[in-house]
């Protein structure tokens, strides 16, 4: 099977078949992405559909520095913040740089019952997901979306969203913690839940 | 090294984009933190869960109109060239 980055010289090369063959290996994923942020099916369609004809459009740019997914995950993030900035729907930043103060401690601390694989064969942990995704705050959601599922790097998610790289790791860590929260409440095995650590003494303030 | 102290380099840990000695601190605390290393271990899990692929194919009506506009625009593209 060729990789990617064979398969994108050979569309340049005029092969349409090659060019198809990138767009049925990432189209699932580019939808997922673009689902999760416009949280609206038919623009989740739209986007994907623009964000391919990018890709095409601008294919020669692609030089293979990151991965042919990493490039589509930005041309669609890009698309995807261009929608929800029409629609308004776009929080504006805040004034003050965000700060690791009074950070949420971890509450439901427990080892999943099932991996992430056996997990993704079941239709329910979708939905358990996308409840848990919606239930962030904008500010938050776009970062974790962008930054981990997207894999965009801090730089590029604090450029597209108008964010300094402070901002973005702030509030990616917050939105890690608030999806771990829930997720685990989930997922977690309740008969393995363990307290949070209890730090009374001095001897740990080395 | 407390957990909160712990919590606030997270990121960086998770991420692999930690320096060596701040590591070191981190990975003597792990070894020693039942409730952190849990922690690491669910939001590794959350990460990886989050960004694993949806396992829908397409709408068909969607996969057919998809690719019906990418061939038209490839064709365009092509006779640009041409030209
Ligand atoms: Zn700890």
């Amino acid at each position: 099977m060729p990789d990617d980055g064979r398969l994108v010289e050979r569309a340049l090369h005029g092969e349409l078949e090659a060019f198809e063959e990138l767009v049925r290996r990432h189209e699932r994923q580019v939808l997922a992405l673009a689902r999760r942020m416009l949280r609206n099916e038919a623009d989740a369609e739209d986007v994907t559909q623009e964000a391919f004809a990018s890709a095409l459009d601008h294919l020669e740019k692609f030089r293979g520095e990151t991965s042919f997914r990493s490039w589509l995950m930005t041309i669609v993030s890009h698309a995807a913040l261009k929608v929800l900035r029409k629609k308004n729907s776009l929080p504006t930043v805040p004034l003050d740089e965000e700060s690791l103060d009074g950070l949420p401690r971890p509450e439901f601390i427990a080892d999943w019952r099932e991996g992430p694989t056996s997990l993704l064969e079941r239709k329910e942990t979708m939905r358990h997901i996308q409840e848990a995704l919606d239930e962030l705050s904008e500010n938050y959601r776009l970062v974790f979306l962008l930054r981990d599922v997207g894999e965009l790097s801090i730089r590029e998610t604090a450029g597209l969203l108008g964010l300094t790289e402070n901002n973005v790791k702030v509030r990616l860590l917050r939105a890690r913690l608030a999806l771990r929260e829930k997720l685990t409440r989930v997922f977690g095995d309740s008969t393995a839940r363990i307290a949070p650590h209890a730090h009374g003494g001095t001897e740990e303030t080395a | 090294m407390k957990c909160e102290e712990l919590l606030a380099i997270l990121n960086e840990y998770v991420d692999g984009e930690i320096d060596p000695g701040v590591c070191e601190e981190y990975r003597e605390h792990l070894d020693n933190c039942d409730p952190c290393q849990v922690v690491v271990d669910n939001i590794r899990k959350t990460i990886e869960l989050c960004r694993a692929c949806e396992p829908f194919e397409l709408r068909p009506a969607f996969k057919t109109k998809l690719d019906a506009a990418l061939r038209e625009r490839w064709r365009t593209r092509r006779d640009c060239r041409q030209r």
